[in-house]
């Protein structure tokens, strides 16, 4: 029989910084507990004998032993709802900016507040009658959420199969009941879900969709499929967040949900000041109608930075159930990672590898896999592709923190810090980056963009013997090459400027359509054929080298009317070197 | 400082390193903020590192020399604090924010607890207001905006101390006419290093709006882990209090992360990388995050913390979790400095995040981004190619190459280096640089639009002005 724990009440027997001992308290793992007169909330971590072992989400200077400690009974749950998009949350959904309404600028100790609004009101039209049977998981109506995204409500996944006896139609809060199910179940706007517990679906689909980033590098070569789950590890200055942020803006998911998981304040200010102003080139609304952020910077309380994914990612995985394609943005994974650790030591657990816990490798494992395209409840299809950001420490790729991520994730953007300090952006390596799903989605890309899937593996071969070349010419010099590897290692430095280079700053290259992606592939293979065909017709190395229309072709993708440049460019080349 | 009725006890069990365990007390608050009367009556502070009913573990900030089991250890019932008031301002404090300078205790307006909180993200405002330091290398490359935390990587013998001081000198926003207040921070540093910046503040006269902590290298290591913390507390007073922007030097970090270790080292803590604790990152972020700007609020917070690389190694945790935390980092570069160029600064990994947002049209100049792409470009170019050179000789080099490598050795004597006391504005640091620019081939400058370049390159600004001689010269001529 299960032991009742909410309510108990137990004293404080120790305080070590984020961690906090009870005794005489009656708990189970997980357990949401209230610590200290000011009660701070804290989750039970660990039971030893008669002492239980708690986290606490806020600093605890102050608390002394002997204080009590109430168990809310309740795993640490986040509340899932209309207007949850457009919010800002600390690490255990706490909305940022009301508690700026009620402590000020700097974040005070024991605030409590709801996630979601309780006073807003929403529009409800159901979409079952009364009499309609209903499970666990299924739509019973919609409400307008932001312009751009329609909240499906959704009956508990717990619940089981009934029938409705009542169901309104009108403007609710999130409070309000909705409608009732024959055994007195009265179904609200919104319900709680633990955030350590993965929402359950009907089965897993294979991922066969890709999810479009807009950044050229990512989509030709190394590209991530909806549902899948991709690591950016790179040392600072990078551009880790750079990538993330571009991918946040870009990725044609229909809901975002970014983890700011122990980085810099300041850029998550970016986020929230960029975001409302940004507009989403599919809907033409800001970006921030489809975003949920979840902000625990640096300083803030460790342990709710430990919390802060999961809080994301259930969230992210309600979308899922609606049917969203939902893109999880984690930054970064490592900071997750280190709070872990920190936890574990207080702990005085047997430590791992460079003092992670042995259990950071399953950890990693559990939230990976939370990703997935799948057949939900309700019949639909829904997604949650995650990108966890990893920052090796010294950009070392084989601590253990990169190493566990790699073991799981099915694409790996490697950064590099040598490619950065030449200001290549992004700066990711193409020839240590790989993505799993490539041959899979090569199908989708070949039905959209017949020749897709060839120009690509003729350009990744031209990559990878150019890296092969260049040892040579390392070696002996460009000079001593044959005019057609010449004439290749030329393809190869159009391949890197005009494709691969892509500023996230710059006002219209910063998104590049799949439309254009493929015009300018096709451009750089027909650009290749001029080449060679010059050589053949006794053009020089140098001649081609230096063409004229060079510069044009190359500062083409940053117009927005890029066509009829590229054209021109392609043309007056052509003319310059075949004369025709 | 302790109220009356607190109680005074002798059960200390161990001390260990910079640690006492005390037992048998009555329950005592987590960071309580102890006081221990030794023997001989001197009475040191202290602060609560673990509590529990049996057990109390407390950090002596000034050492544990001379403590011994019948040392009186009383709890005082209250965090540390720092007295906060606006006659900090030029007044010189120890470690532990008490007055060294000889002069009158603080009378406080207000007691805050130095842990600070964090700044809830939600009342940030992004910093992008450009500050002029007059100094090339960061104005023109690596540019400083308001509520900032920029460190610099230094190695030892190198001048950061001179940079910093030259930077506290020189900073202003422009066309504001608003003074930045510095909020100084010593941990660990020589008498000398210290006098030499106490000297300079009192020469400058900067010492009227300056607040100096002093933790010297004879100090107690232990105290070094607060004094960052007062330093802040006093910085955030000022700056959401009273409006003033702050400039926050802190240095050296290193000394901090020493202290840091040697702490976690009495504590038998699991060790992370090269002994350092596993929360280091969380421990430093807790420093640097406390810079930025409040939305509403007038004030700023700007950080420049200076490190030194243990082995000049930037890889090293120290450098390391910085980089991660700080917005970008000033990269000394001790093969500059032998080159006898001030300041050794290496922009090349070198790295302002925030510059982007502070740059530009209205707040330095339209071709600021653009240039700056190019000289760093260019630069970079110039000292791959100086790598060539080494193997194959100059006399291999192509023109467009040797130029190059002339670009190079001109952007460090001529641009980079400058004077310590020479404060260029920021036009005349993009001027220079187009000088330089123009050194290479025109069509080599593919990161600059052209109508920048025919605005700024000296070649068109020379053929400008000529013609506008003409002009004049020919309109005089018609008036006659």
């Amino acid at each position: 029989m299960e032991v009742k724990t909410a309510g108990s009440v137990g004293e404080i027997y120790r305080i070590s910084g984020p961690l906090v001992v009870a005794e005489g308290l009656k708990a189970k793992m997980y357990d949401v507990c209230k610590v200290g007169e000011e009660g701070l909330m804290g989750e039970v971590v660990g039971i030893v004998g008669e002492k239980v072992l708690i986290q606490v989400y806020e600093d605890t200077s102050g608390v002394r032993p002997g204080e009590k400690v109430v168990n809310t009974g309740m795993p640490l749950s986040v509340e899932l709802g209309p207007g949850l998009l457009k919010s800002i949350y600390d690490g255990v959904q706490r909305p940022l900016p009301v508690l700026r309404e009620m402590s000020g600028d700097f974040i005070a100790r024991g605030l409590e507040a709801p996630a979601l609004d309780r006073k807003k009101k929403w529009d409800f039209k159901p979409t079952v009658k009364k009499g309609d049977k209903v499970k666990g998981g299924q739509i019973i109506g919609v409400v307008q959420e932001t312009d751009i995204i329609e909240h499906k409500i959704l009956v508990p996944p717990n619940v089981p199969e009934r029938t409705v006896v009542e169901v309104y139609e009108g403007s609710f809060t999130v409070e309000d009941t909705i409608a009732v199910l024959d055994d007195g179940t009265e179904l609200k706007l919104y319900h709680k879900w633990p955030v350590r517990v993965p929402r359950p679906y009907v089965e897993k689909l294979p991922p066969e969709v890709p999810l479009l980033t807009g950044q050229r590098i990512l989509d030709i070569f190394f590209p991530i499929a909806k549902g899948g789950t991709a690591a950016i590890p790179g040392g600072f200055g990078t551009g880790k967040t750079v990538t993330q942020h571009q991918l946040a803006k870009w990725a044609d998911a229909h809901v975002v949900v970014y983890i700011g998981c122990g980085e810099r304040g300041n850029e998550m200010t970016e986020i929230l000041e960029e975001f409302p102003e940004l507009i989403d080139p599919r809907t033409g609304k800001p970006l921030m109608e489809r975003a949920v952020l979840v902000a625990n910077t640096s300083n803030m309380p460790v342990a709710a930075r430990e919390a802060s994914v999961y809080t994301g990612i259930t969230i992210a995985e309600y979308y899922r159930d609606m049917g969203y394609d939902v893109a999880l943005q984690a930054d970064s994974t490592s900071r997750w990672a280190e709070a872990m650790r920190e936890m574990s030591g207080r702990l005085e657990e047997m430590p791992g590898e460079e003092g992670y816990p042995a259990y950071l490798a399953s950890r990693l494992a559990e939230f990976y896999e939370r990703a997935g395209r799948v057949k939900t409840l309700a019949g639909n299809v829904g997604s949650v592709s995650v990108v966890g950001a990893v920052s090796p420490p010294g950009g070392d790729f084989s601590e253990p923190v990169t190493q566990n991520t790699l073991r799981i994730v099915k694409v790996f953007w490697a950064l590099d810090s040598k490619l950065a300090a030449r200001r290549h952006f992004p700066a990711i390596n193409w020839l240590t980056s790989y993505s799993l799903y490539a041959e899979t989605l090569q199908e989708w890309f070949r039905q959209r963009f017949p020749e897709w899937p060839e120009i690509r593996r003729w350009m990744m071969e031209v990559l990878q013997e150019e890296a092969n070349l260049q040892e040579i010419v390392m070696l002996v010099g460009k000079d001593a090459l044959p005019d057609k590897q010449r004439v290749l290692l030329e393809i190869a430095r159009y391949i890197r400027e005009f494709i691969l280079l892509q500023y996230a700053y710059h006002e219209v290259d910063t998104y590049c359509p799949p439309e254009k992606m493929y015009d300018m592939m096709k451009a750089i293979k027909e650009l290749a054929d001029i080449f060679y065909k010059a050589l053949e017709m006794g053009r020089t190395v140098e001649e081609i080298e230096n063409v004229e229309g060079r510069d044009e072709l190359l500062k083409s993708k940053y117009e927005v009317d890029y066509k009829p440049k590229l054209q021109a460019a392609l043309e007056k080349i052509r003319k310059n070197l075949l004369g025709e | 400082m302790a109220s009356e009725g607190v109680k005074e006890y002798r059960t200390i069990r161990d001390i260990a390193g910079p640690l006492i365990f005390v037992e048998k007390t009555e329950p005592v608050s987590y960071g309580e903020l102890v006081l221990i009367t030794l023997p001989d009556g001197t009475v040191r502070k202290g602060q609560v590192l673990d509590t529990s009913k049996d057990i109390v573990v407390v950090q002596s900030f000034e050492g544990t020399r001379g403590m011994d089991k019948s040392c009186a250890v009383r709890f005082t019932g209250d965090i540390v604090k720092l007295d906060c008031s606006p006659d900090m301002l030029g007044r010189i404090f120890n470690g532990r924010g008490e007055p060294i300078d000889g002069g009158p205790r603080i009378v406080p307006e207000e007691r805050r607890p130095i842990i600070g909180s964090a700044i809830n993200p939600a009342a940030r405002a992004y910093p992008r207001e450009f500050i002029q330091t007059g100094i090339s290398a960061i104005d023109g490359m690596n540019t400083l905006v308001r509520g900032q935390k920029l460190p610099i990587f230094s190695c030892s013998g190198l001048p950061h101390n001179d940079i910093a001081l030259q930077v506290a000198r020189q900073a202003k926003v422009r066309g504001t006419g608003e003074e930045f207040a510095v909020v100084f921070a010593a941990m660990g540093i020589t008498f000398e290093e210290a006098n030499y910046f106490m000297k300079d503040f009192e020469r400058t006269g900067a010492l009227e709006r300056a607040v100096v902590f002093l933790n010297l290298a004879n100090d107690p290591a232990i105290e070094r882990l607060i004094t960052p913390r007062m330093a802040l507390t006093a910085a955030e007073y000022l700056a959401f209090e009273y409006d003033y922007h702050i400039l926050v030097i802190l240095t050296d970090m290193t000394n901090y992360c020493e202290a840091l270790r040697e702490i976690s080292a009495a504590r038998e803590e699991v060790p992370g990388r090269r002994g350092y604790p596993g929360y280091m990152y969380t421990d430093l972020a807790t420093i640097y995050e406390r810079a930025g700007r409040i939305r509403g609020k007038k004030g700023s917070i700007t950080q420049f913390p200076i490190l030194t690389m243990p082995a000049d190694d930037i890889t090293h945790p120290i450098p390391d979790l910085t980089g991660y935390i700080t917005e970008g980092q000033l990269v000394l570069s001790r093969e500059l400095h032998m080159k006898g160029i001030y300041p050794p600064i290496d922009v090349l990994p070198s790295l302002s995040r925030l510059m982007k947002e502070g740059i530009g049209p209205g707040m330095t100049r339209e071709d600021h981004k653009q240039w700056n792409d190019q000289m760093y470009a260019a630069y970079a170019e110039g000292v791959e190619l100086r790598g060539l050179v080494a193997i194959v000789g100059e006399e291999a080099l192509s023109e467009r190459d040797r130029r190059y490598l002339k670009f190079a050795d001109e952007f460090e004597r001529r641009w980079l280096n400058q004077g310590k006391y020479e404060d260029r504005d920021i036009e005349y640091t993009l001027d220079l640089g187009w000088e330089l620019l123009a050194i290479l081939p025109e069509e080599e400058l593919t990161k600059i639009e052209r109508k920048y370049i025919e605005k700024y390159h000296p070649k068109y600004r020379k053929k400008k002005a000529e013609e506008e001689k003409k002009e004049e010269a020919e309109s005089e001529l018609t008036k006659r």
